[in-house]
């Protein structure tokens, strides 16, 4: 020790020692710091943190409800869920999307049409959303990738139930599909019910009855760790099952029905009069709705959408025709109401003239029907006949009766998006056209041409309305509905709407008597259809002129290119005394009424009322007569 | 011979450091999930710390002085063949690898830089002469930019630290300390430059986590959830849900105090810290009634770092202080800081027991 540090000695200490006291006080005040800073955190904040901290760990995984089975009036399966396998991405869980996608095309399979619907999904919906890059994979693929699955982070393999309908395109128009939901279903659905759902109704039944067959979300409450992985269940709320609906439809109808309607772009509907339940419902030509159910390709969607066909066309709900003779039951009844005599004869001379006016309204036959009372003229369609008695009547009492027997107005199918068709009236052309109402379009209204357009549907409806004499009931394709899991059918009721009550009731029995002679007379038009029926029926041919024909000049079809030949319809129902079934049916550019459409509805009526026609007969096996 | 050891040791002192190995093991188990391995691994470094604990408490305070220069040296140069020749892990060059086993030479410092500048300030007597502030000054500073260069924020702020505590308790002039913060601020902006982005980042998000909750912020935010959630009483040991389920990250080393807390609650957190301060009490007295400068500047020192420890750790942890890796002393999982502390209280030990021996 030197003899200096003695000498400060105690003045060192004392300095070290001070400044020992002063870090004493700093450190007591620090801690005091720390306490208070705890304090405020575990003791003031308690309840914000305690809050945070189960939002942490507490995790709500909702479960997609099994949507609602469709079937048949015969229980036959008409839209099912699959159980598939999904291949998903969380993209914001990816580096490089583009490599990763090319790592991932070595193990499954990836079309164009994936990879571009995938990549619309990448644009439309937050990267932390978890969303599929395909679905269907086969069993090799799901293995390929499970094996491999720790190289992908950010893909999942998940097992899904996915619709699909059996019968494809022949539903089509009737089911509808369902589709995954867009950014535009976001906007005007419940987000809540659809949690952990993918998909929703589209169109058809899947649409209209969407909240009946969508069913109930459940939830886990999981416990997940920092890495979102689920560490335990804590609870569980079931999802509730979409309820199963059966059709009035009958599968093996319809297939038969478009069957008949062979190569013809057209539609028929046939309907149960009793109830109004649809028992069939075809537009030609069809589309598949499976590939809708994931998102169709643009390209194959293109295809449909420049099909001259048109399949995308619903023809039975949307297609609007003008009705031709089909019309004249219901232009008869107008008549009789209106105290026009069935007695009254009027001489078919194959033209009809408005008084001072030189312009010939002609009747599809030439040389003219002769005289003829309100019955023949409906077994024979003579123009002339109702020429006079829509002239006589006027367009205001016509269109009255026409939209009381339901022309003109939804008919309230439970199918989305009906048009109404269209009665004209003078106020509508009026309104539509700024022009007022002109006698001759009257008179070619008598045999529903001119403005009336009827879609195939009504033109059903107002068939069977005619076979039950003035009762209206409301379409249904939807006969019953079934709770999930339980084994009571709910029928669903009949809905009536006002009924078409006329002065006398014989009115019918005259009209009918009329229809049934259309078929079962030797003067009916439609005679040849009705050669050798198990059961008395009532129809009505009609032909739709889809170009006007020039004054002077004469139609003839061979002349005329196809899309512009006439629309052939037919509307009927059997029995006739005691009707089940009233078709109509329309076939684009089919020519005739009586030759194409007649028997068309002649092989739908006799399927459902006999039953399918036995196979064609096959050669006798040669091995018989060998053995 | 068993009595000459143990006359040297400081009981107030070990039985804290018993009473915070015994809770280290326990919070261990919970934040370690529960393995035995890891209890194993840190009872060893506990019994390794206490031995050497054993072992520099026999040292004289004087033997101390002597070594001072070489221990500085050695760590000097050790830091440097670090940046030469270390290991790189977590994205830092702190390792050397001595075949046999590998150590942070960054942690030598921690005792070396105390030491040294208490060496060279007890040469010439007090109060501090402004050549010797400068040589003092460069003592500490050199290790702490060797230390940041490789790069670890935590280490150089805590070795930088008990230098200037060093230098602090030598009795440094009021003025000059006031001068030395105000050139301090005035380098900030260019510290800032020194920085490596995610150590801005850090000291950023320390204002303001939310503002990164899933990025930055997401370390902190987690952490206060967990100390706040804890409440007075805590959720149970075993039972923090954000423990449990990795929440917290590090939950092991640098945040074990979140874990604590969480599980334990406010009053068992306040316990802890009063330990805490026990221990700096302590060592602070030992420092004050000291029979040399020396061993009053290293005591003294010693006892500040310590506490700093202690500070930095848990205002990190309940998001007061930025995220820079401090373990939480005596608790954290982990040995070489372990090593470090038990041979600093094992000088302090030899202070206050070597005090009698001296001639009065």
């Amino acid at each position: 020790m030197s003899k200096i540090q003695i000498k400060d000695y105690v003045r060192e200490t004392n300095l070290i020692q001070s400044r020992l006291v002063i870090s004493s006080i700093v450190v007591v005040t620090l801690c005091l710091l720390l306490v208070g800073r705890l304090y405020y955190l575990q003791i003031e904040q308690y309840s914000h943190y305690a809050t945070l901290s189960q939002e942490n760990r507490i995790s709500f995984v909702p479960i997609p409800p099994a949507r609602g089975q469709i079937f048949d009036r015969n229980s036959k399966v008409l839209a099912e869920n699959l159980p598939t396998y999904t291949l998903e991405v969380v993209p914001d869980n990816i580096a490089d999307m583009e490599a990763s996608l090319d790592r991932i095309a070595r193990l499954v399979e990836l079309s164009d049409a994936d990879i571009e619907r995938f990549e619309t999904a990448l644009r439309v919906r937050p990267g932390f959303e978890i969303r599929t890059l395909k679905s269907g994979l086969t069993d090799e693929e799901v293995a390929r990738f499970a094996v491999n699955q720790h190289l992908f982070n950010g893909f999942y393999l998940n097992a899904r139930l996915q619709r699909y309908y059996p019968f494809g395109p022949e539903m089509a128009h009737v089911v509808g599909y369902v589709g995954r939901i867009s950014a535009t279903d976001l906007e005007r659905i419940d987000r809540n019910a659809y949690r952990g759902t993918d998909y929703i109704g589209k169109l058809g039944i899947e649409s209209h009855y969407e909240r009946t067959l969508l069913g109930q979300s459940g939830y886990e409450q999981v416990e997940t760790n920092a890495h979102g992985r689920v560490v335990r269940t804590l609870s569980r709320v079931s999802p509730v099952a979409g309820k199963d609906i059966y059709l009035n439809v009958d599968v093996d109808l319809q297939r038969a029905t478009r069957e008949y309607l062979g190569e013809y772009e057209g539609a028929v509907v046939a309907v149960d009069p009793r109830t109004g339940g649809v028992l069939a419902f075809v537009s030609n030509p069809v589309y598949d709705p499976n590939p809708f159910v994931n998102g169709i390709s643009t390209k194959s969607y293109k295809l449909l959408r420049q099909n001259s066909g048109r399949p995308l066309l619903n023809r039975a709900l949307h297609g609007r025709y003008a009705p031709g003779s089909t019309v004249k039951p219901v232009m008869a009844l107008a008549g009789m109401e209106n105290y026009w005599s069935p007695q009254e004869k009027v001489f078919g001379k194959g033209w009809f003239s408005l008084r001072g006016s030189r312009h010939r309204y002609r009747c599809w036959k030439k040389q003219g029907h002769g005289w003829l009372n309100l019955h023949d003229a409906i077994v024979q369609s003579c123009d002339v006949y109702f020429y006079t008695l829509a002239n006589n009547l006027g367009i205001d009492k016509i269109h009255e009766f026409l939209t009381r027997f339901g022309m003109g107005k939804n008919t309230g199918i439970d199918l989305d998006g009906e048009p109404s068709g269209l009665v004209p009236s003078q106020e509508w052309k009026r309104a539509a056209r700024g022009q007022p109402w002109w006698p001759g379009e009257t008179v070619i209204t008598g045999i529903g041409q001119g403005y009336t357009l009827v879609t195939p549907l009504q033109l059903a409806m107002v068939t069977a309305t005619l076979a039950n004499r003035g009762v209206r009931n409301q379409p249904r394709l939807v006969k019953a509905v079934r709770d999930s899991g339980s084994s009571v059918i709910q029928e669903l009721k009949p809905n009536t709407l006002e009924h078409v009550s006329v002065r006398d009731q014989r009115m019918y029995d005259l009209v009918i008597s009329g229809m049934v002679n259309v078929v079962h007379g030797k003067r009916g038009t439609a005679r040849r259809s009705g050669l050798g029926a198990e059961y008395k029926f009532a129809g009505k041919t009609g032909t739709a002129q889809v170009i006007g024909i020039k004054q002077g000049a004469s139609y003839n079809e061979k002349n005329v290119a196809k899309k512009f030949r006439d629309h052939a319809l037919f509307i009927s129902f059997a029995p006739a005394d005691d009707p089940k079934i009233a078709v109509a049916v329309i076939a684009e550019n089919g020519g005739g009424g009586s030759r194409t459409a007649a028997p068309i509805a002649r092989k739908v009526m006799d399927f459902y009322l006999i039953g399918p026609p036995p196979p064609p007969e096959e050669d006798t096996p040669k091995k018989d007569d060998a053995a | 011979m068993l009595r000459k050891f143990v006359r040297h040791l400081d009981p107030p002192l070990l039985l804290s450091f018993f009473v915070l190995s015994g809770l280290s093991l326990v919070v261990l188990y919970s934040s370690g999930g529960e393995d035995v391995d890891l209890l194993i691994k840190q009872g060893v470094r506990i019994l390794i710390g206490f031995v050497i604990l054993f072992t520099v408490a026999q040292l004289s305070p004087q033997t101390l002085q002597r070594w001072a220069p070489y221990i500085f040296s050695i760590g000097l140069v050790l830091l440097s063949l670090v940046l030469l020749f270390g290991i790189v892990g977590k994205g830092a060059q702190r390792w050397l690898n001595l075949g046999l086993f590998s150590f942070q030479p960054a942690e030598i410092m921690k005792l070396g830089v105390p030491m040294m500048v208490a060496w060279l300030l007890t040469r010439n007597p007090l109060p501090l002469r402004l050549r010797e502030l400068a040589m003092a000054a460069i003592i500490v500073v050199g290790p702490t930019v060797l230390v940041i260069l490789q790069p670890d924020l935590g280490t150089a702020l805590l070795i930088a630290a008990a230098g200037i505590l060093a230098i602090f308790l030598a009795g440094i002039g009021w003025r000059l300390i006031l001068a030395l913060t105000a050139a301090l601020a005035a380098a900030g902006p260019l510290m800032w430059t020194l920085l490596h982005d995610y150590q801005r980042q850090r000291i950023l998000t320390l204002f303001d986590p939310w503002s990164d909750p899933l990025g930055a912020g997401y370390h902190t935010i987690q952490s206060i959830i967990a100390v706040g959630s804890g409440g007075a009483q805590g959720k149970g040991w075993l039972n923090g849900s954000q423990s449990q389920l990795e929440f917290i990250p590090e939950r092991s080393t640098d945040f074990i105090f979140a874990v604590f807390s969480e599980e334990f609650g406010f009053y068992s957190a306040v316990l802890l810290i009063c330990i805490y301060l026990f221990i700096v009490g302590r060592g602070l007295f030992i420092a004050f009634n000291a029979q040399d400068t020396f061993s009053r500047l290293i005591g003294g020192a010693l006892s500040l770092t310590f506490f700093f420890y202690v500070f930095v750790n848990i205002g990190m942890v309940s998001g007061s202080l930025p995220v820079v890796g401090v373990p939480l002393p005596l608790i954290s999982y982990g040995g070489t800081s372990m090593v470090t502390l038990m041979a600093g209280f094992g000088m302090l030990m030899s202070i206050h027991t070597h005090r009698k021996l001296m001639p009065q």
